[in-house]
């Protein structure tokens, strides 16, 4: 089935990971393990959501139905949300919230890198401003990989179990479907599957030096990008979109 | 003070007022010094002129930004600037290169540690590579110091603390 508009589609991905990562992580803002980390965490939350900013605002102009990234981020139900399944994924402890955010910022610095060449030049220009923030958001939850998985008994004992419960989210980064297939074709997107050795080779090497162990299993959880979520995804937009639900069309 | 010009201010004259506007945050250095300012400019033909003054954002994400713009819009409409443009631009991205020498200092004398003169390129791929920047104690000056966090108060800024001194402070870290 041909998409009437794969690039529109394409940017709602791209901007929807920023969106829903960084509302996830902004969720620690005050109850982070100590101040320095509160701290960081809400950085990272607002880097993600000022990219998330720029990729939906280009969605908009894109899909010119006069839908600005506020419509996009607030007025859309669930299953028109097309972030992967990873970044939906409740915080739990700060061991499985630092995962997620390796995981994902490997990927994350890897795509936006390649995104830097698009033939497209607004997604090249957005792709060049985030690079930067994702390379420094990838050695800070490498630090914490390495510092968590090889620190007390404790600490690795949750990364373990972090790793184990969140890699199975890892395969749907790497999967193209016709919505890639057709930007690749003209050099606007990324090839993701060709993301998969670099990101294994990163992550193995970090879990290797966190004494964390690699899962054997290849299986993936996958639909995010299609709008199939996990329940969690209804929950996180329950309270992100409760005043403009509430009171529709409320500015400040 | 409101006035209106009997001709349109140069350039120069419109880098110089921009120079008088801090930046809301870390008030001691300009938005020119801070190198956000990209460009100022005249365009039109004769009769309608417009100034436009482009911007670009530190990060994606700095909730300054949008109150530097409407500093500067008032700072100009002040001067009796009637016809202006903010625009924003993206590319090439900003970096703390982009930060004068004047702005070091200023930065130094508050207690900020400025950045490096230049970025460089590192890759967060290396990790075996990688050399943490020396960061040099704004108070004592010694460069025996520690990271305590890779951010800080705000999303420009990191913090350390002085193994000498003792002192703890913002580094505005390296992009």
């Amino acid at each position: 089935m041909a998409v009437p508009n794969p690039l529109f589609e394409y940017l709602l991905r791209l901007g929807d990971n920023c969106l829903i990562l960084g509302h996830r992580v902004s969720e620690w803002c005050g109850h982070g393990p100590i101040l320095e980390e509160d701290l960081a965490l809400a950085n990272v939350a607002l880097d993600l959501i000022g990219q998330a900013k720029l990729w939906l605002t280009l969605a908009g102009e894109v899909e010119a139905e006069g839908r600005d990234a506020d419509k996009l981020a607030y007025l859309r139900d669930a299953g028109e949300f097309r972030n992967l399944l990873l970044v939906e994924q409740k915080n739990g402890d700060f061991a499985f919230t630092m995962t997620r955010q390796f995981l994902f910022d490997t990927w994350h610095y890897l795509l936006l890198r390649e995104l830097r060449r698009s033939t497209d030049s607004r997604v090249a220009e957005i792709a060049d401003k985030a690079e930067k923030e994702a390379a420094y958001h990838l050695e800070r939850s490498g630090d914490w990989v390495v510092r968590l998985g090889d620190g007390t008994q404790e600490s690795h004992r949750r990364m373990q179990r972090a790793v184990n419960i969140l890699w199975p989210y890892a395969g749907e980064l790497f999967e193209m479907d016709e919505i890639d297939d057709a930007l690749l074709r003209p050099g606007v997107s990324v090839d993701l599957a060709a993301l998969r050795h670099p990101w294994h080779e990163h992550v193995g090497a970090m879990l290797e030096q966190a004494t964390l162990e690699q899962p054997k299993s290849g299986w993936a959880q996958r639909g995010g990008k299609r709008g199939i979520h996990s329940e969690h995804l209804g929950f996180l937009l329950a309270e992100m979109q409760f005043l403009q639900r509430a009171y529709p069309g409320a500015s400040w | 003070m409101q006035s209106t010009l009997a001709r349109p201010p140069t350039a120069e004259q419109i880098w110089d007022w921009l120079r008088e506007i801090p930046d809301p945050e870390i008030p001691v250095i300009s938005v020119v010094d801070l190198g956000i300012v990209r460009d100022v400019r005249w365009h039109g033909q004769d009769g309608r002129q417009e100034l436009v003054v482009t911007v670009t954002p530190t990060y994606s994400g700095c909730p300054a930004t949008s109150v530097i713009m409407l500093a500067i819009e008032n700072a100009l409409r002040d001067k009796g600037v009637e016809t202006l443009r903010l625009e924003r631009r993206l590319s090439p991205p900003w970096t703390t290169d982009w930060i004068s020498a004047a702005g070091r200092q200023q930065l130094r004398r508050y207690g900020i540690a400025p950045p490096p003169e230049t970025a460089g390129t590192r890759s967060p791929l290396s990790r075996l590579g990688r050399k943490p920047a020396t960061v040099t104690c704004p108070r004592c000056g010694s460069a025996n110091t520690a990271q305590v966090s890779q951010f800080g108060s705000t999303p420009c800024k990191a913090q350390y603390r002085c193994q000498d001194c003792l002192e703890p402070f913002d580094y505005f870290k390296c992009i």
